[in-house]
């Protein structure tokens, strides 16, 4: 036990005397989440908006006013065809483009419901989504103040938008979550995989091996410490994200806590695959940046949205892990969710696991070939 | 007698218009720390001068200041003519440099790294195909032309980076521990090339941890502390000593260090 | 029982050997050399004492425990120092050589008495980090680090390349130290002057053994008239000698050349002396000479591959 304790002390000194790694465990989360807050305010403020009104009714002038007067929007074209339209969002004037079909406040008078076409540059993906979002929200809640209390239903109007439409309206709550899936990602399972793949290289795990040390405590002594600093760091940024950046918490904070164990669980147990392959630190690097960090980024809905992506990927996005720990948080987090609904989300991640450590346990050596 | 460079070659560089390689007074501080404190000496062309000293003494910095790679506090010193302060990159195109870590890249081919190296100082590419069949053909490799340098031994290897790093007929050679973990035959074989190179005209300035090796040289400096403390051919220093092998006048000088790595 | 025992050990990587068939006894208590340039497969052989590396075929035991099936044991009684610096470089010197007491089980004032003349020398940079050592302090670390548990057998896979002349005649004393305690140690290297340090010696090359011996009966066992000889200028004289109708061989050793001579002859050396004088060397000086490991062991290189 004194062996273990040992060496865990050791990893300390290791982690703290490397301000490599020091930066990735505590500046890069809160880089992050910074670098978001700073996009935040930017992203949706004044853009531009090309107005093509066929209409020219008192509702379709009210909803201009509406969204003209929220501040996210400024009216930059009044156009008159589609091809202005299109001309304009060649030259990259506006961002969003809001189309009125003839009838529409007609519609909306007598027939109870109305389209809009929401057009929206998705050049930028991630702000035509939030652009949209605001738009069919400032829409939707001016159809229903048209509404009368005695009528059996009030007026709806229909957004028509080609794009994924984020409910939640606001991309930090894509954001957050996504951060933490990926600093618990990056700190459990790549900073793991590095530090047992650095004793190999220079030579300090011969010596451990020829030791009466077994390989599992060195293993486990080596990802104890990763395993507290990545709680510490989850919460971290969950506070930064429910104090910072106003995301609700409206779940259980218990089972937030467990989910985010069984995540890091997840992760470190890929560290630990990978330490097990990997005879150098750069090929460790590799290995983590090609399997986890792109992947991470690219497919588990964090920077782009999984509905959007090509049928094969959306499949593929099934086995990273940071798809369903980040449909876990916002779950808890925004709709108040319990394992009732999250169940299958906890089981595929535990699932994920306890593979991944048999896998590793397997290919755990007493030798070095 | 000697094939790596032609005749007219070696005699143009046998008549040298003075030292190859001055030092005069030569600093390199880093901080506080004197690396290497006011070192002077000449090499004279064709002479294979044995650069000594315990790890941690400034060997490896002023070699580094005398290839060009590391610009000195103060002092002076010019190699091959080209001066260490202003004119590095004169100086890297005129020397050669071969060290045990630095050699060849496996994965090429014996045809393809002589190629590269050839292309890198600038040799045009019939001048590079001629040297190549006559490098191969003076080291017995012809055979392996077309064979990755991963998979030879590595005392060919040796012998290869060392006819590669002669290619391009620099003035001088700087040999970084050349000999590390060859066999004594091989070691020796390494010493007839390194022979026939300083007998065609070439300055070899070469390090080694092997003192026998030592014997071989010229002249040996041995820097103790960032100064060179003994400078004279060996039979001198073991005179100068009063002790019988160089491995006795390294101890005595060395271990009065105060510096170490 | 013999302290290490390898029997007709061997093992490839792919299609290259790295041992053939190596069997080596080396008793309680002795000071073993495997002495081998680079290839020669020292490294290899102490992997697989050391339980790090599974032979392809044979036996081998340390102890009196065999390398496959009682590996756990060994590992409690070796001390390893493997060819690369094995030390946690961000850790300060007291930190390494704690952490690897833990590691093993005991502490360092249980066993300071064996470490401590070692140590002594490193207690003025105890707190220093162990990557801004020296290389000769290093070593000793490292050595202090392998001894911290009392190991009964010791295995240093090339402690002293790269190591300044100074440092590895001091690290030669401190291993003559630890012989007289009675540890058995079994130490590679590639320089031939070091294998007459070693009680015994197993000359390797290309994962063969060549000869086991005392390095008395390797010198003694050269069996060509060997002479040195000395001119002003090396090079042509070596050119000369090689060229000269009755040599064997004829190889740079330090400030002469070390010149065998294919048939004995009383009057070989003024013969020799006439030949150089004629090619116009001067001073000539030819003696007889006592042959060294080197040359025992060039010999035995060279009937291995004669092209070599």
């Amino acid at each position: 036990m004194k062996a273990f304790l040992m060496f865990v002390r050791k990893e300390f000194f290791h982690i703290f005397r490397d301000p490599r790694t020091l930066l990735i465990l505590f500046g890069m989360p809160v880089a992050l989440v910074t670098l978001f807050g700073f996009a935040l305010t930017n992203e949706i403020k004044n853009a531009d908006v090309a107005v093509l009104d066929f209409d020219k009714g008192a509702h379709a002038r009210q909803v201009q006013n509406r969204l003209f007067s929220s501040g996210y929007f400024g009216l930059r074209d009044y156009a008159t065809t589609y091809p202005d339209v299109a001309a304009a969002f060649r030259q990259g004037h506006v961002k969003l483009a809001v189309v009125f079909p003839v009838g529409f406040s007609a519609d909306l008078d007598h027939l109870g419901h109305a389209q809009v076409q929401l057009v929206a540059d998705a050049s930028d993906q991630n702000t035509a989504i939030s652009l949209v979002g605001y738009a069919t929200s400032i829409i939707r809640a001016y159809a229903q103040e048209q509404a009368r209390p005695t009528g059996p239903a009030g007026p709806r109007v229909e957004a028509v938008a080609r794009l994924y439409f984020n409910p939640e309206m606001k991309a930090a709550y894509t954001f957050v979550p996504g951060t933490m899936a990926l600093i618990l990602l990056l700190v459990s399972a790549m900073l793991t995989s590095i530090t047992i793949a650095r004793e190999k290289e220079t030579g300090t795990m011969e010596v451990l091996l020829v030791s009466p040390m077994r390989q599992l405590p060195i293993i486990i002594g080596k990802i104890l410490p990763y395993f507290l600093l990545s709680f510490l760091n989850g919460l971290v940024i969950l506070g930064l994200g429910v104090w910072a950046l106003h995301i609700p918490q409206r779940g259980s904070l218990g089972l937030l806590i467990g989910e985010t164990l069984l995540y890091i669980f997840v992760a470190l147990a890929l560290g630990v695959l990978i330490s097990t392959r990997a005879a150098s630190q750069q090929t460790a690097m590799l290995i983590s940046m090609l399997s986890l960090l792109l992947p991470t980024l690219i497919l588990s809905g964090f920077l782009f949205p999984i509905a959007s992506m090509p049928v094969p990927l959306q499949f593929l996005s099934n086995i990273i892990p940071a798809r369903h720990y980040i449909v876990v948080l916002k779950g808890i987090m925004i709709k108040g969710l319990s394992l009732r609904e999250l169940w299958r989300e906890t089981l595929t991640l535990a699932g994920m696991g306890t593979a991944l450590l048999l896998l590793a346990l397997a290919s755990l050596k007493n030798r070095l070939a | 007698m000697n094939k790596l460079h032609p005749p007219d070659v070696a005699a143009s560089r046998a008549a040298p218009a003075g030292p190859v390689i001055t030092c005069e007074l030569l600093t390199k501080r880093f901080g506080d720390f004197v690396a290497v404190n006011a070192i002077s000496f000449e090499v004279a062309a064709g002479e294979i001068f044995g650069f000594l000293g315990a790890n941690g003494a400034g060997k490896t910095t002023a070699m580094r200041m005398l290839c060009g790679l590391l610009g000195p506090t103060e002092g002076a010193a010019t190699v091959a003519g080209f001066d260490v302060f202003r004119q590095p990159e004169l100086i890297k195109q005129h020397i050669g440099y071969m060290s045990q870590k630095f050699s060849l890249y496996e994965d090429l081919t014996v045809g393809e790294n002589i190629r590269f190296y050839g292309g890198v100082y600038g040799l045009k590419g019939a001048v590079i195909r001629e040297k190549t069949t006559a490098l191969l053909q003076r080291l017995g490799l012809e055979a392996e032309r077309n064979t990755l340098v991963g998979s030879l031994p590595l005392g060919w290897k040796q012998k290869l980076a060392f006819s590669v790093a002669l290619l391009h007929e620099p003035a001088v050679i700087f040999l970084d521990e050349p000999t590390g973990g060859v066999d004594p035959i091989t070691r020796r074989q390494f010493w007839d090339l390194i022979y026939e190179a300083a007998a065609a005209g070439t300055t070899i300035f070469i390090t080694t941890h092997y003192m026998d090796e030592a014997e071989y040289c010229d002249r040996v400096s041995i820097m103790v502390d960032g100064k060179i403390e003994a400078l004279a051919s060996p039979a001198g220093l073991k005179r100068q000593f009063g002790v019988a092998t160089m491995d006795e006048v390294f101890l005595h000088l060395a271990r009065g260090a105060k510096n170490t790595e | 029982m013999p302290a290490v025992e390898l029997i007709n050990i061997s093992k490839s990587y792919g299609a290259t050997p790295a041992a053939r068939e190596v069997s080596l006894t080396v008793e309680a208590g002795e000071l073993f050399g495997l002495i081998g340039p680079d290839g020669a497969g020292k490294t290899t052989l102490f992997r697989i004492l050391t339980t790090l590396l599974l032979a392809d075929a044979g036996t081998a035991t340390v102890a009196g425990h065999d390398v496959v099936r009682d590996f756990r044991a060994i590992r409690n009684v070796v001390g390893y120092m493997p060819g690369k610096f094995s030390l946690y470089q961000d850790l300060t010197v007291q930190e390494n050589l704690e952490f690897f007491a833990a590691v093993f089980r005991t502490t360092v004032a249980e066993n300071y008495d064996l470490v401590r003349d070692i140590y002594e020398q490193l207690a003025p940079f105890k707190n220093r980090r162990a990557g801004a050592l020296s290389g000769g302090m290093k070593q000793k670390l490292a050595l202090c680090c392998a001894l911290i548990h009392k190991p009964t057998v010791l295995l240093l896979d090339e402690p002293t390349t790269g190591v300044d002349a100074v440092s590895r005649q001091e690290f030669w004393h401190m291993l003559g130290t630890l012989k007289a305690r009675g540890i058995t140690i079994v130490v590679s290297t590639p320089y031939m002057d070091e294998a007459a340090l070693c009680e015994r010696v197993a000359l390797l090359q290309e994962g063969q053994v060549l000869r086991v011996d005392t390095p008395d009966a390797l010198r003694q066992s050269y069996p060509w008239p060997l002479y040195a000889v000395r001119a002003a200028h090396m090079h042509p004289l070596l050119q000369d000698l090689r060229a000269y109708p009755d040599t064997h061989s004829c190889y740079a050793f330090g400030e002469s050349a070390h010149l065998s001579l294919a048939h004995a002859a009383p009057d070989a050396a003024a013969r020799l002396t006439a030949y150089l004088t004629g090619k116009g060397h001067a001073p000539v000086v030819v003696a007889p000479v006592a042959a060294t490991i080197e040359d025992t062991f060039m010999d035995l290189l060279a009937q291995q591959q004669p092209a070599a």
